[in-house]
């Protein structure tokens, strides 16, 4: 098989958008857990335990943004302003609760009412970010290469379900990594929850896996078409069976929930892709209508190539630099 | 009723990045401070160092968080609201952004965490390399941005194929004829912009007597960066303008409300442009004044604002009126430069109240030079949003203007929310001041004026419970 780079991107993009995904996933769900804590003590044991990290994953959502762009612009020109008004909802809603990081300070003077901010905010993030995800499998109407639709195009039943269903996905994607990374009452209420939430987010992938072939031909006939089915009949099992362990390692576990939640997103993520691949912007643009020049992305591979690899090594030294539990009066500030 | 998305999409446009310029132009300044106060320490051992170091990364954690959000939404607003404008240049602007997010942004999150956290954690070598890594990385950031905003405005290295732009030549891209000059004027902006805001903090000190060595020590630092960098940037200036000149005259003509190109041009300090009458009011003007700076010739010529059609011209008040508040901070800053480098050569920069009095008020020049001389840039380069190859009004996004209009409300209302929490917030953290200064002289010294009697140790500094703001040592320890 030949090199093909539009597909080269696609793969880089992915792999951006799902580090994203799962990354900033966790303190997003951190802040949809925030109304169950008890006290502004656990909030801040819960807050401490992503304020390294969270600055470098939102980053990644700047090189999703900024990889579009780079490598599709002519789907970047058409989702962006399909999406106009959850993608300007999701932003607004990332500045108030990047912002609440530090206005919860003791010093600043209202805890309380910055840390409903960080709940609302985070809660809000997510569901737009679902909303957009949905609005982009269920199709953009496009005409001449430039978004021809209404501006609420997006809202539909099915979207506002994907983006209920990020939110419970960044829950306990959020939950499973307290459990990882705090000590008492947060960590044991996190397994309480995450249990619970295992429950409802393979209700929304139940939900999502049958609404698509349903509403969508395209969809159904990826997947129910032979030859595809003898493979793809494996991704729904495999997601079963994850998903039951992550349900048996929530009892004592403490980093098998974390790591097998992210195994959900990605087994969910592989089969959105599958449903949509190789449309960029479904039902009409694939990858190769809106690549970029050549040049393009030949010069930004290079430096992807060689930038790529070394920025997932400092990441990941943060990560380990700031390893262990966050005990419970530990505090951001 | 009916909204215009081109003018909503400018009005927010404008008002997002007007925004988002205030922090890094403060950040790139204040993380290369506090790198320079950690590698202090370590030359020195000075604790002093360190102190401030801490205080003023507790300040630069909030600048970045709202540099960085108010950041994210530009990089979607040029899909959002100039979808075709991410149509036609992508294939140029998208890898100067691209490489922006790769050097440089994970760079600085990344450190950033150690540089917040980290002091408990790693060793002080590590901790003062995590502080170079910021500002590096802010700085690399200041590059790709400023490359991508200066191929805007001085397009070079590519071909337009069925209207789209694609890339030849990519060195000839990235260093296109305008961006040494506006990278250099940028950044030493910043580094101004950051030194008045640290003299201001540390004459306010001086003058309440607090933090006796520190405050001294930011002083110092800062009138050294001016007495440098407040001339130095006269100069980058005066070559950025030639530059301009060359490159984009009629931005110059507007610069200077210069209409008749056949005429040598005056330097106004004041007038009223009227753009219909294609002349100026109320002129106050030093005749052939702007013929001498732009050609070095009294009766030199250079182009005026007729010799194009009033739709080419870019909108006259804007770039002339914000050009004259950026000149008048500038040589306001030369004259603190001035004023502070004969007190210090007399030895009496911390006893001229007059001195002190007006550079503690004076935290906000660089950010307001920063902001006209942006209005300058941008407004200038009008009708276009890239020079030639694309008019501003043709790259706007296929949006219903209700759309726009709610989307400009709603950053109007949230962007003020943060703003204003965020200067109460920065105002908070200074009047703490730091954690451990010392208020009182170590020896006689030379206060700014004779303390009279001891006094009590409790009202040292007036400072609230230290206990409270451990800050950056506060980190975990597991």
């Amino acid at each position: 098989m030949a090199f093909d780079l539009p597909t080269a991107w696609a793969g880089i993009l992915a792999v951006a958008v799902v580090l994203y995904v799962v990354m900033d996933g966790f303190d997003l769900g951190i802040g949809v857990l925030f109304p169950s804590a008890e006290n502004e003590q656990q909030r801040d044991q819960m807050m401490a335990s992503v304020a390294p990290f969270w600055d470098g994953n939102e980053t990644w959502l700047v090189l999703g943004g900024g990889g579009l762009l780079v490598a599709f612009p002519a789907a970047y020109g058409v989702i962006m302003p399909a999406l106009y008004l959850p993608v300007i909802a999701m932003l607004l809603a990332l500045v108030l609760r990047g912002v609440a990081f530090e206005y919860r300070a003791p010093h600043a003077g209202n805890t309380a009412a910055w840390s409903l901010v960080f709940f609302g905010a985070s809660t809000v993030a997510a569901f737009f970010q679902g909303v957009i995800l949905g609005g982009l499998i269920q199709g953009i109407r496009v005409e001449n290469g430039a978004f021809a639709g209404g501006a609420f195009d997006w809202a539909t039943p099915f979207a506002l379900l994907c983006g209920l269903g990020v939110v419970a996905g960044y829950a306990l994607l959020g939950a499973t990594w307290l459990i990882m990374k705090t000590e008492g009452a947060v960590a044991e209420r996190a397994r309480r929850q995450a249990r619970v939430l295992l429950v409802v987010v393979m209700g929304f992938m139940v939900a999502v896996s049958l609404w698509t072939p349903l509403a969508f031909p395209r969809i159904q006939e990826r997947w129910f078409s032979a030859p595809n089915i003898y493979v793809l009949w494996i991704v729904p099992v495999i997601t079963g069976a994850v998903a039951l362990a992550v349900w048996r390692a929530t009892e004592r576990h403490d980093w098998v929930p974390f790591v097998g939640a992210i195994g959900l997103f990605l087994l969910g993520y592989l089969g959105l892709g599958i449903s949509t691949y190789p449309y960029v912007v479904p039902p009409s643009l694939t990858i190769w209508d809106t690549a970029s020049s050549p040049s393009t992305q030949i010069f930004m591979l290079a430096g992807t190539v060689v930038l790529l690899p070394i920025i997932l090594a400092y990441v990941a030294y943060v990560y380990w630099l700031f390893r262990g539990k966050v005990g419970e009066d530990e505090s951001y500030h | 009723m009916d909204f215009d998305p081109l003018l909503l999409a400018r009005v927010q446009f404008a008002f997002t990045i007007t925004f988002h310029i205030i922090f890094p132009s403060f950040t790139i300044g204040l993380s290369a401070y506090i790198a320079t106060l950690l590698v202090m320490r370590a030359r020195t051992g000075n604790e002093r160092y360190a102190r401030l170091a801490r205080f003023w990364t507790k300040i630069f954690a909030v600048s970045f968080a709202l540099g960085v959000v108010s950041g994210v939404v530009l990089s979607y607003q040029f899909g959002t609201n100039w979808s075709r404008f991410s149509v036609v240049t992508g294939n140029i602007i998208g890898p100067l952004m691209g490489y922006e997010v790769l050097t440089a942004f994970f760079l600085e999150a990344s450190f950033l965490g150690i540089l917040l956290f980290g002091a408990g954690r790693v060793s002080p070598r590590l901790h003062t390399f995590a502080a170079i890594m910021v500002a590096v990385g802010t700085a690399i950031s200041g590059f790709w941005i400023l490359s991508a905003n200066s191929w805007m405005q001085t397009p070079a290295g590519h071909t337009v194929i069925n209207g789209i732009a694609h890339p030849v030549d990519w060195l000839a891209i990235i260093f296109n004829p305008s961006f040494p000059y506006r990278f250099a004027h940028m950044m030493t902006a910043a580094y101004l912009t950051t030194a008045f805001v640290v003299l201001a903090v540390g004459a306010r000190w001086v003058l309440a007597e607090r933090h006796y060595d520190e405050a001294r020590i930011m002083v110092k630092m800062a009138v050294g960066m001016i007495v440098v960098l407040a001339p130095l940037q006269l100069f980058i200036g005066d070559q950025h303008g030639l530059n301009t000149l060359e490159h984009q005259p009629i931005k110059v003509a507007a610069m200077e409300a210069h209409w008749d190109g056949s005429k040598p041009g005056d330097f106004h300090i004041f007038a009223w442009p009227d753009e219909k009458a294609e002349t100026n009011r109320f002129a106050i003007s030093i005749p052939r004044g702007a013929s001498l700076v732009l050609t070095h010739d009294p009766n030199g010529l250079f182009p005026g604002l007729t010799s194009v059609p009033p739709q080419d011209r870019p909108p006259v008040k804007n770039v002339f009126f914000a050009f004259r508040i950026m000149l008048a901070i500038g040589f306001a800053m030369i004259a603190v430069a001035i004023a502070g480098a004969i007190l210090w050569w007399r030895g009496a920069l911390f006893t001229t109240g007059w001195f002190l009095r007006i550079v503690s008020h004076g935290w906000w020049a660089g950010f307001v030079a920063i902001v006209a001389g942006w209005v300058v840039s941008e407004s200038g380069r009008q009708p276009w949003v890239v020079s030639g190859i694309l008019r501003t009004a043709d790259a706007v996004s296929p949006v219903p203007g209700g759309s726009v209009a709610t989307s400009l409300a709603l950053f109007v209302v949230v962007y003020g929310i943060v703003f204003s929490t965020g200067i109460y917030f920065i105002n908070r953290l200074l009047a703490n001041g730091l954690v451990g200064g010392a208020d009182q002289p170590p020896d006689a010294g030379t206060p700014l004026r004779p303390i009279t009697g001891a006094r009590p140790a409790g009202a040292a500094g007036a400072a609230p419970a230290p206990a409270t703001r451990t800050g950056a040592a506060g980190s975990p320890g597991a």
